[in-house]
């Protein structure tokens, strides 16, 4: 024991790895939220008017809303008055024209976080919007995708360019009254990714977006919206890192995924948002909204998600499963090591005939942290020979940490089959010793144990995330034995 | 804070505790007379809980919320008491038999009892030995409530007291059986078990009543194990189908015993059944099995805590439901594995068959769990009878009705294990849905 | 007994038997057999009456009647046994329990008086000797944790206890042992009756060592595409089914035109 815990206390020394600041000068709106915010934010990012009246809106149903405490996560209060709600790079401020504009000190924070936008440098297949605090600042690939129809940019070009296609879709996933984060993002959102694609047409590459909280006292609020219209496919990919703080720094963002007739929509997030430090301080609150329409006929949307980061994780990445024959799924692997509380999970409504879901969790509990499953899976009376099947698995490390499962299943169609498991299993001393006693260090029996337990869920990833996903873990994993 | 609602049934059962209270047991005692006015203050403020509440999303009281419940206790016989005996009574047990709420011992039958037994009415308990009941009542005080609990509380006016000197084991079963005769009747049965160290017993906590009555039973039964103790307790619920029944079971454990709970909800129009133990010390074991069955409207609810509080705790819980007609049922099965349970293993299930397209069903097994040393799993299910065994057993010349019944019946069947007295498995044979088999 | 003719078949819509012709006279064995994906199995199951297989043409005589007409569990009271390739578990349903309610059925169907438990108790018993089975299995519930083999002798026991007209096997051989194999042989064997027929749906011939069959009948594009002795299957054995595919490709492409 007492050797294991020294070979493991060591690992703690590696910190994290995103924690940098790059100091910049930026053009910030003061701290606190009002009417005239939202009109500056929406003024400066020169909307169009039906944009600034969904804000408003937004805003003044927000008003009215509570924050929610049923999520088994606990935090001191958040003072939304304490948050600087736009914060752009000055060099930024009328948005890049071609990767040439970026400021050159933003593609060295990106190179230095292994995100390069130079497209040369680019892993082959991957296009990339990457979002600096409140705005996109670079998009690679864009022509290359725009020969097949595609639109792939920011939220902001989306606004300018394609006003009728955000105007017919924005909010009709996450309506602004949706939640009490959902309804603040809606209000103040600043920036984040678009993506369409055309019928018939298969986005030939990995669209990804890196996002990135840089300055201090900023929440982040992005939207993202994807349509993948008739038949088309596209597979999309989500980062994020933050710098280390010791105040906790809010991350509200939304998604909203339609697909229609045919249509596949792959959504894989590897989320690594500063966590704390290991007594808890400082880290990303990351409440966010994440929702996909399969909205006709045998579309299909698949929701994959590694949560390593972040103080917090409160979301529910979720499929409306409208469309007949249409599917959902969701694979998680949730990690809380130290103090991080994550409460994630998704929700399946089945609303179409033949319509199917799979959900398969799993989370990681070290050290102080607590990891709670909380999943809905709904089937409406109209849902003929609907089909779920659910595994949620849990893995405990050290006695000090929890594992929550709290899963929903309401059925009103007899037709209907609905299937939950869930287990808990730990990775125990003895475990570690057997592996020790085969000539395995504590650090690899872990790495093996945990990697084994999620392997399910990585190889729904793009194989350069699978990767990546797997590093990461190992790193959240340091000093969780002790 | 007032978090619940207000209507005919709040303010009805508050005038009846301010008419009524002088007269319920133990009105002379101080420290009852102050458990009781304490839970009418509690239920005051609390009201009925409502569909916010977690635990009550799925079931809304509404129905009883508008009711008025307002027959008056009557003494005298009507001839439903007798005639339902004869249908319900078992036999090899000894009977308490409690009529609209009362003790009834005219139609109670009690056997010779060993030495260190006592078995009788609760309210005469508490006219005999208050003493020995203080703290029983003083510790329910502080379990968790809910508005039904502490109604009760406020109002109950009898039930079974059983008490077991250590190492007094009752071969026979005691059927505890309450009968509802009246329309618009609300009774509040409490039961208070103590079993000592080593001491061992089988209750029936039986409720019935006619369909064409609506009526309000909220039961609270509440089971202290002591050392080693082994309480098996079998709830068979058969109230009539325009009935209201709210029910909670609550046992404590001490180490080494064993709680064994089977929980049958057959009646009612709206049902619910509070099912918690604690596995307070080292090395318990819990086993709670449930079958619910409902057709028509009716709306069955089954919530069931098992709180394991201490090291080496073992749980074993199953719970099946059929539903039929646009029957609904709620299951919400809570495993708790506290810091400190290290070594705890627990295994639930809930598997449901929904035979018709306008049946319900919502479920909700929950894990939180707070050791690491722990095996925990759980498992629902939601679904129909399965195509390829209907087909077999069509394919060797048996009718679809037939098949389908078999099939029910074998789905249903496996939650009377353990249940070895004679007559009590024999009725619950009986009641199955799926009809009798022939004898094979 | 049997008579198929142009028997089409399609599952999920898509079309596996597609014109079909098979007589089977009372007493005869006949083997069925074919490459995987051939039909086989779909036919075992279209003549037990299993959902989902649409005949979209055809007919089934069996003893004269219209055998599409009838419910699974009239086609069983009528002497059909399919003995099926995957057979169900059924938690909560004692064996013993189905055997007699199968027996009960089709003693009722036929106007004869029910078997009381002894006599059934009597001659199960007897059959369980005869498939070199555990009587313990009587007592469980239907095939739930049975092993391959005993699943596979638990069919072939069911169909000696209900004495079918026309008998089934619907890959009966498939996970057996060696040992295993000789028994489920014997049993069908003894079986042979000249008021009886059945039919072997197998992918090997190793089952028809041990049963010889009076017809052999090749399953290729969902219909007979060759038809002979026993001699055929040795011949099976030694060649493969390629080459029976690759003549029923070229008679097909000839029937198109």
């Amino acid at each position: 024991m007492g050797n294991q815990a020294v070979q493991l206390d060591e690992l703690i020394s590696q910190d994290y790895r995103h924690g940098f600041y790059t100091p910049m000068e930026v053009d910030a709106l003061p701290h606190g939220l009002s009417e005239d915010v939202i009109r500056m934010i929406s003024a400066k990012k020169k909307e169009p008017e039906f944009m600034l009246e969904w804000r408003l809106k937004a805003f003044r149903h927000w008003l009215t809303m509570t924050e929610p405490h049923w999520a088994t996560v606990r935090h001191p209060p958040i003072d939304y008055q304490d948050i600087v709600y736009y914060s752009a790079p000055r060099s930024q401020q009328d948005g890049p024209q071609s990767l040439a504009d970026v400021d050159p000190e933003l593609l060295r924070t990106y190179e230095k976080l292994g995100v390069p936008l130079h497209e040369r440098e680019l892993l082959a297949g991957v296009a990339v919007d990457a979002v600096f605090d409140s705005v996109s600042v670079a998009t690679t690939f864009k022509a290359k995708l725009g020969e097949l129809g595609i639109i792939f940019c920011s939220f902001s070009e989306a606004v300018q360019n394609h006003p009728d296609l955000v105007r017919q879709y924005l909010g009709s996933v996450v309506p602004y009254t949706d939640n009490f984060f959902a309804t603040l993002n809606s209000a103040v959102f600043s920036d984040g990714s678009f993506c369409y694609i055309p019928p018939g047409v298969r986005c030939p590459m990995e669209l990804s977006t890196y996002f990135r909280i840089n300055a201090k006292n900023t929440g982040q609020f992005e939207r993202t919206l994807i349509i993948a219209d008739r038949g088309a496919y596209v597979s999309y990919l989500e980062g994020c890192t933050a710098p280390m703080r010791d105040e906790n720094q809010l991350h509200a963002a939304v998604v909203e995924l339609i697909a229609l007739e045919g249509a596949q929509i792959k959504y894989s997030t590897v989320q690594n948002w500063y966590p704390g430090d290991k007594d808890g301080k400082g880290g990303i609150y990351n409440f966010v909204t994440k929702r996909g329409d399969c909205r006709e006929a045998n579309s299909k949307i698949s929701w994959t998600q590694v949560e390593t980061g972040s103080a917090i994780t409160w979301k529910y990445p979720s499929v409306i499963l409208q469309g007949d024959n249409s599917v959902g799924e969701f694979h998680s692997v949730a990690l809380t090591n130290h103090y991080q509380q994550a409460d994630t999970g998704t929700k399946m409504i089945h609303l179409g005939r033949n319509t199917r879901s799979t959900i398969l969790s799993k989370g990681i509990s070290a050290g102080h942290g607590s990891n709670a499953y909380r999943g809905l899976v709904k089937v409406a009376k109209s849902a003929v020979g609907a089909r779920n099947y659910t595994q949620c698995d849990s893995l405990l490390l050290g006695d000090r940490c929890a594992a929550h499962t709290f899963p929903y299943i309401e059925v009103k169609n007899a037709s209907a089959r609905v299937e939950h498991e869930a287990s808990t299993s730990r990775i125990g001393e003895d475990q570690l010793f057997y592996c020790q006693s085969r000539g395995i260090s504590a650090e690899d029996a872990v790495s093996l144990i945990v990697s084994g337990f999620c392997k399910e869920v990585f190889k729904q990833l793009p194989m350069e995330f699978a990767v990546e996903a797997q590093k990461l873990l190992g790193v959240s994993l340091e000093g969780a034995i002790g | 804070m007032t978090n619940g609602t207000r209507g005919p049934f709040v303010n009805g059962v508050l005038a009846r505790f301010a008419e009524e209270h002088e007269g319920l047991p133990g009105a002379a005692l101080p420290w009852l007379r102050r458990v009781r006015s304490d839970a009418i203050g509690r239920f005051a403020e609390l009201g009925l809980p409502t569909t916010r509440h977690e635990d009550w999303k799925y079931t809304s009281v509404a129905a009883i919320e508008r009711r008025a419940f307002d027959t008056p206790f009557d003494a005298s016989s009507n001839g439903l008491a007798e005639r339902a005996l004869a249908r319900h009574a078992l036999d090899g047990t000894h009977r308490l038999v409690f009529v609209d709420g009362r003790y009834a011992p005219g139609l109670s039958r009690l056997d010779t009892l060993p030495a260190g037994a006592q078995v009788g009415s609760l309210a005469a308990a508490i006219a005999a030995r208050p003493d020995r009941l203080e703290d029983l009542f003083v510790a329910d005080d502080e379990a968790p409530a809910n508005g039904f609990t502490t109604l009760n509380s406020a109002l109950w006016a009898d039930g079974a007291w059983i008490d077991l000197a250590p190492g007094v084991v009752l071969d026979m079963p005691i059927h505890l059986l309450f009968i509802t005769t009246r329309n618009d009747l609300a009774s509040f049965p409490r039961n208070l078990v103590r079993a000592g160290a080593e001491a061992g017993v089988t209750l029936i906590e039986h409720h019935a009543g006619p369909d064409d009555a609506s009526y309000f039973t909220d039961a609270v039964t509440r089971i202290v194990l002591g050392k080693g103790a082994r309480v098996a307790h079998a709830k068979l619920q058969q109230e009539g189908r325009r009935s209201f029944h709210i029910a909670a079971i609550h046992a404590e454990q001490a180490q080494d015993s064993r709680f064994g709970s089977h929980a049958f909800a057959f009646g009612g129009q709206l049902a619910r059944s509070e099912i918690a133990t604690r596995l307070g010390a080292e090395d318990c074991e819990a086993k709670l099995v449930g079958l619910y069955v409902g057709s028509g409207r009716q709306h069955i609810d089954h919530h069931t805590c098992i709180d394991h509080a201490q090291p080496r705790g073992t749980s074993r819980e199953v719970y099946k439901g059929v539903l039929d007609g646009a029957a609904r049922a709620v299951f919400n099965g809570r495993v708790i594995v506290r810091p400190d349970a290290q070594q705890t293993d627990a295994q639930q299930s809930n598997r449901n068959l929904l035979l018709s397209d306008s049946a319900e069903v919502d479920t909700k097994p929950q894990l939180e769990i707070w050791a690491d040393d722990v095996k925990c799993a759980h498992g629902a299910t939601v679904g129909q009878l399965d195509a390829d065994q209907l087909h077999y057993l069509r394919s060797r010349g048996i009718d679809e009705a037939a098949a389908r019944s078999l099939l029910i019946r074998a789905f249903a069947a496996d939650t009377l294990e353990g249940i070895e007295h004679a007559a009590l498995r024999a009725r619950l044979e009986s009641l199955l849905p799926g009809g009798l088999p022939e004898a094979a | 007994m049997l008579e198929i003719r142009n028997l089409h078949v399609t599952v999920d819509d898509k079309p596996i038997l597609r014109g079909l012709d098979l007589t089977v006279m009372a007493g005869e064995v006949h083997a069925i057999m074919g490459p995987n994906g051939s039909g086989k199995s779909t036919l075992a199951h279209v003549l037990a009456g299993r959902e989902g297989y649409v005949v979209t043409a055809g007919e089934i005589l069996y003893l004269g009647k219209n055998l599409l007409e009838l419910a699974p569990e009239e086609r069983a009271r009528e002497g059909i046994f399919l003995a099926f390739q995957y057979p169900v578990e059924i938690p909560g349903v004692a064996n013993i329990y189905l055997l007699k309610a199968a027996v009960n059925a089709v003693r009722r169907h036929r106007g004869e008086q029910e078997l009381d438990a002894m006599d059934f108790l009597v001659l199960v018993k007897e059959k369980f000797r005869l498939m070199d089975m555990d009587e313990s299995l009587l007592y469980r519930a239907v095939n739930e944790g049975f092993s391959g083999g005993e699943k596979k002798r638990n069919e072939i026991l069911q169909m000696a206890v209900l004495e079918p007209r026309l008998a089934i096997l619907d890959e009966t051989d498939s996970g057996l042992d060696i040992d295993a194999l000789k028994v489920v042989a014997n049993g069908v064997e003894a079986m042979r009756d000249p008021d009886r027929a059945i039919i072997l749906v197998t992918h090997y011939q190793r089952l028809l060592d041990h049963i010889r069959p009076d017809r052999v009948h090749v399953l290729a594009q969902g219909r007979i595409a060759l038809s002979g002795g026993p001699e055929l299957a040795q011949e099976l054995e030694r060649r493969g089914y390629g080459w029976v595919e690759a003549e029923a490709q070229k008679m097909a492409g000839a029937g198109a035109q």
